[in-house]
């Protein structure tokens, strides 16, 4: 909402300078987004033209010699080259010197040099200025009387009138005009509102054509309408004055009629619109648009209506979109002689969803969907009609007054504690019925509960709380001071539930994994959904912003990988990424699961990518991917020693460097691989690349325990005795298997196995490989006699023969 | 007696010129070995008198003595020896680099990091962290927070929509973290204390706006908090957060629909730099929206409002990022550029606590 300084005192009387009142408007919550202080149009001076001679070098330019007072050229004559035809001796008019900025031809003045004639400065055109289109000749204001060169040429022309920009919220429709603005500020202290007196014009005649609000069964959207005929007007330019205040605020001013509704609107906040009574055929009927209904906008664009729009219309057909847009068959011309002026009440939500429906946005809709104040819907009626009168002639119908006009009706009950209760403010009861009284609430009653009256202008008031805004905001926000929150006397506790503290570790884990943490988007491509497993239709944003953000990720791998490939089209090819965040299988809350998945890309392996002195540095591979997935399990409290590896995972992984990390069979906390080419090949981007999926939400919680003490720790003092067994295997046999049999030969005696060799070649024959085990036995209560040991041994054997196949390897 | 004076002289002449370790040992042998010098001798004695022996006994045992003691101390000198000129050969070049460790190279992202850093400042006010589910239902994002249906309030949101389910409706993107409000008050009795910081996601894409971006919401309902509190929670919050003494803040009266009286709440910064400091200046900053919760809300969550009562806040976590380390877009936060992970990012340990400082 844009008004002038002007503009407001023409409704509040005040000395507050603007500073002031730009900070009241901040208090009362008319928050002030811009002003523009017009400093642009201080260089401009007005100027006497003393001679204007003959440019030796080009017919149609002159050399002026100016007086433009005694800052420019200390006092001297100017030389100025002018090309308007105007320009003459005695002229007087709006000089700008050089270095100036000229708006309308948005051009920084120099000194120029025009066919041998120094210029000095300009003599300005209206255009120039921007003040009107005007640009026939240079601005002479010579007829208007006396000035003095040098003096500003804004304050004479009202340029200087500062513009002030504040943002309305959508509560307040009160303030979307410039009355309504004054109101509040009286309230606040700022000034004296002077009073609109609206005197009803005297009716001529009877109006000739009636408005009848046709809506049937259906719901009315059309509380009240009112109407009057002026016939006889002469539709021309509207005065400087008002033409003047609606470009400040960047309107076009179109014609007398048009300009007068567009005035009211911002002046008063009563939206109004104009027809041309004589393009008007029969009475005017205000009902729901049919299904299909064209109508053309005064914005020269064809709509198509529905059902949900309410219209106005005649024997013609639709003659305007009801508080949102008027007609272009029925607008108002140059040519227009007798006008019908509308004044009306419109159904906000149904203008709200006209105008959303349709994409229009105007200033009328605006306004008629936040709610009009209904008690000034037949003073604006008649408001509109003087002014039609006075800047047009032409003489008034009586109104047409269809409908009703809601009465305010609502009196709320106002304990005078909320104010404290919710602010903690201390209001005497004087002042705060005195806050409201300002506002225009009507305040009856004394002691605790006071009656209030809401006046009709506002909506936004429904309760006590409203009410306690009101006088928090009017007798100052910043008064009410700090007050600690109570101590709950406890030390707080543990306040993150499970899934955030593991997404809190696996994070920390992983980044010093050497991994760079990544947020990406929600939304990924169909494309790379279906990749993934995703890609359903509950999952498709209805209006996502572009094909590559439409679909809820089924995964974190697409983003990462081509985040990773972006990267090493940047050059930085080696990169380890990873995020903790949210996958979607379903729209429903238990469909977001928590994952934690992160890639490699490169040589961007734990101990660091790139060529080293220290060693060779391999590609990233599916160990990679493997380790950084169990530890985002340990992270998360898991003992990895429990889980089982199996050597499948999802279609978009390497279908032979891959696993699922699973408790049981039917309980899958994550997958790792490789990622198969055919996905990488979908997703346009190179490898080498790994990745990692973990499923933070399924790893199942330690239970409970009493204490926080931990198990005692016995210790052996007989030292641990290690043997070492080669097995060959087949190649599909897995390490895991031979492990569990190495183990299971003796649980008491071996402490643990481990793999410290793996082999394959020629030598052992095809299909086959050799993976040699470290076993370590430790003994309790006295050593291991080497039978013992030796019986140990041919166990482990054994059992690596029944349950893999394997045999000692000779 | 000069036989024996003779031995040691000659001896001692050997271990002196014996050069290693072998040649000292050869020594050795030659005189205390079984058949050396000094064992040789000491073999005389049971052929001695016993006047002679008295004399030649203690006199051989010395010379053992002597001899063993002279090889021991060449030994450690040859020995010492040995090991420095082995540790000439061994010298490696130190200046070499390292690899940087995976520590050194992570990056925990700065909306973590500021996440983190919240966490602490509001776990100190006795707040809980709550979450909710990204996807939400009209009903959680909007009704139950008083947008009447239809209101231009909600236009304002640039909502995302998923399409048309069986049951007619359709779900959105929440808008905002204040759905979580409403689940909080449907599953907890007050008195409530929490934040929540989440992801939220509207239709919007240009230099300050991204489609997805992160907000904290606060909310605390009792049977007596008021403005005064919330001033309060802001300006401790604010000034920990920032890590300032003190911050200049200033209300004004703002509209949302979930709260009222609503208000709007600018600090104080110096923008005159290049970077904006807080705590000094003539400049105010925007920061957040904050109000009373709504008696309806307060229903909306089965509470009676004339018995409870409470404020609730929300703030953009991309934001004060922005507003404290100094990120001049928002969008790059969504980019996963290794450069600026690398230059905006926090290393894995630098862990936000209030007792150590939220960084370093």
């Amino acid at each position: 909402m844009k008004f002038t300084l002007s503009w407001l005192k023409d409704h509040l009387e005040t000395e507050a300078t603007l500073s002031e009142i730009l900070d009241a408007l901040n208090m009362i919550g008319l928050e002030v987004e811009a002003v523009d202080d017009r400093a642009a149009y201080a260089p401009f001076v007005i100027a006497k033209v003393l001679s204007a001679e003959q440019h030796p070098d080009a017919d149609r330019l002159r050399v002026l010699s100016v007086d433009a007072g005694p800052n420019h050229n200390g006092g001297k004559p100017i030389q100025v080259v002018c090309g308007a035809p105007n320009a003459k001796e005695g002229l007087v008019g709006a000089f700008a010197g050089p270095g100036t900025y000229v708006p309308g031809i948005d051009i920084t003045l120099s000194v120029g040099n025009i066919r041998g004639v120094e210029s000095h400065g300009m003599m300005c055109s209206e255009r120039e200025l921007e003040l009107s289109d005007e640009h026939d000749g240079i601005i002479d204001i010579s007829g208007e009387g006396e000035f003095e060169t040098g003096s500003s040429f804004a304050a004479y022309a009202g340029l200087d009138d500062p513009v002030i920009e504040i943002g309305i919220t959508p509560n307040r429709p009160d303030a979307l005009g410039i009355a309504g603005i004054a109101r509040d500020l009286e309230a606040f202290g700022i000034g004296k509102v002077k009073k609109l007196n609206v005197a009803e014009p005297v009716a001529k005649f009877p109006c000739p054509l009636d408005v009848k609000l046709e809506f049937g069964d259906k719901d009315s959207l059309c509380p009240a309408f009112g109407l009057r005929y002026v016939r006889g007007v002469k539709n021309g330019q509207s005065p400087q004055w008002m033409q003047k205040r609606l470009k400040a605020i960047g309107l076009r001013p179109i014609s007398a009629l048009v300009d007068i509704t567009n005035y009211v609107t911002f002046d008063l906040g009563r939206p109004l619109h104009v027809f041309d009574a004589d393009k008007v055929k029969g009475d005017l009927i205000v009902r729901h648009a049919e299904d299909g209904e064209k109508f053309l906008g005064l914005d020269g664009k064809e709509y198509k209506l529905t059902a949900n729009n309410c219209v106005i219309a005649d024997d013609n057909g639709v003659e305007s979109l009801a508080g949102v847009m008027g007609g272009e068959v029925s607008g108002c011309s140059e040519e227009t002689v007798n006008v019908l002026i509308e004044s009306a009440l419109w159904e906000p939500m149904n203008i709200a969803r006209t105008g959303r429906d349709q994409g229009i946005i105007t200033d009328a809709r605006y306004r008629n969907e936040r709610g009009i104040d209904p008690s000034f819907m037949v003073p604006g009626l008649d408001h509109a009609t003087n002014l039609v009168m006075e800047l047009c002639g032409g003489e008034p119908s009586e109104a047409v007054i269809s409908g009703e006009v809601p009465k305010p009706s609502l009196i709320l009950d106002f304990p005078i504690s909320e104010v404290e209760r919710l602010t903690g403010l201390t209001v005497s009861t004087e002042e705060i019925i005195s806050i409201l009284q300002r506002l225009g609430f009507g305040v009856s009653g004394t002691g605790d509960i006071l009656q209030v009256a809401v006046p009709s202008w506002r909506p936004d008031i429904f309760g006590k709380a409203d009410l306690v805004e009101e006088v928090m905001r009017i007798h100052g926000i910043n008064k009410i001071e700090s007050r600690p929150l109570e101590s709950l006397g406890v030390v707080n506790g543990k306040i993150l539930t499970e899934g955030q503290i593991r997404t809190r570790a696996a994070r920390r884990m992983l980044a010093t994994r050497g991994m760079q943490e990544a947020i990406t988007w929600s939304f990924i491509s169909k494309t790379q959904a279906e990749a993934f497993g995703g890609g359903a239709d509950v999952l498709a944003l209805a209006n996502p912003i572009s094909v590559e953000m439409a679909h809820m990720r089924p995964s974190l791998l697409p983003s990462l990988i081509l985040a990773a490939q972006a990267n090493a089209d940047r050059g930085y090819g080696d990169v380890a990424l990873f995020e903790v965040s949210h996958i979607y299988r379903g729209d429903n809350p238990e469909e977001q699961l928590r994952v934690a998945g992160g890639i490699r890309r490169g040589t961007a392996g734990l101990i660091g990518s790139g060529r080293h002195w220290s060693g060779p540095t391999e590609a990233v591979g599916v160990y990679d991917a493997k380790a950084d997935a169990l530890a985002v399990l340990e992270a998360c409290g898991m003992d990895t020693s429990k889980v089982q590896i199996t050597a499948t995972a999802p279609e978009w992984y390497h279908p032979g460097r891959s696993g699922t990390i699973q408790l049981g069979p039917k309980m899958i906390l994550g997958h790792f691989g490789e990622l198969h080419p055919f996905t990488l090949e979908n997703l346009d981007v190179s490898g080498p690349l790994c990745g990692f999926e973990v499923w933070l939400d399924t790893i199942p919680t330690p239970r409970k325990k009493a204490t926080k003490t931990k198990p005692p720790l016995s210790l052996d003092s007989l030292q641990p005795v290690k043997r070492d067994f080669a097995f060959v295997l087949d190649k599909s046999a897995n390490a895991a298997s031979l492990l569990r049999a190495a183990s299971s030969a003796d649980k008491k005696m071996i402490s643990n196995v481990s793999v410290f060799d793996v082999f394959e070649g020629a030598s052992l024959g095809e299909d086959k490989k050799s993976v040699a085990i470290e076993v370590t036995l430790q003994p309790t209560d006295k050593t291991f006699t080497d039978e013992e040991i030796d019986g140990i041994s041919q166990k482990i054997i054994a059992n690596v023969l029944k349950s893999t196949g394997g045999v000692l390897r000779g | 007696m000069s036989e024996i004076a003779e031995l040691e002289t000659e001896i001692r002449t050997q271990i002196d010129g014996a050069s290693d370790e072998a040649a000292l040992e050869a020594v050795r042998i030659a005189s205390l070995g079984k058949k050396g010098s000094i064992s040789t001798m000491m073999k005389t004695l049971g052929k001695m008198t016993p006047e002679e022996r008295k004399v030649m006994g203690p006199a051989l045992n010395g010379l053992k003595v002597s001899i063993t003691d002279a090889i021991a101390a060449r030994k450690q000198v040859l020995g010492k020896a040995a090991i420095e000129a082995r540790l000439v050969n061994e010298t490696l070049d130190v200046t070499l680099p390292l690899r940087p460790s995976p520590a050194q190279v992570g990056r925990i992202h700065p909306i973590t990091q500021v996440t983190d850093e919240i966490t602490a400042i509001f776990a100190d006010m006795g707040f809980s962290i709550a979450e909710g589910p990204d996807i939400e239902t009209d009903y959680y994002n909007f009704t139950a927070l008083n947008f009447p249906e239809g209101h231009p309030a909600r236009e304002m949101h640039d909502t995302f929509f998923f399409n048309e389910g069986e049951d007619g409706k359709r779900k959105v993107l929440r808008t905002h973290t204040s759905p979580v409000q409403i689940h909080t008050m449907e599953s907890q009795e007050p008195p409530i204390r929490i934040v929540i910081p989440g992801k939220t996601y509207r239709c919007d894409s240009d230099a300050t706006h991204s489609p997805m971006f992160h907000q904290l919401e606060g909310l605390v309902v009792d049977k007596k908090s008021n403005i005064g509190n919330l001033k309060w929670v802001l300006e401790e919050f604010t000034k920990a957060f920032f890590e300032v003494e003190q911050v200049g803040m200033r209300f004004r009266p703002s509209f949302f629909p979930f709260t009222e009286p609503s208000l709007e709440l600018d600090i104080q910064c110096d923008r005159s730099g290049k970077e904006i400091k807080f705590g000094e200046g003539s400049d105010w900053m925007e920061v957040l929206g904050c109000g009373m919760v709504h008696p309806n809300v307060l229903r909306s969550g089965g509470l009676d409002p004339d018995v409870y009562q409470g404020f609730a806040w929300g703030i953009g976590i991309d934001r004060l990022a922005m507003l404290k380390y100094g990120m001049p877009d928002l969008r790059e936060f969504f980019d996963a550029d290794v450069r600026w992970m690398d230059h905006y990012g926090f290393r894995p340990l630098d862990m936000p606590t209030l007792f150590g400082g939220l960084s370093t």
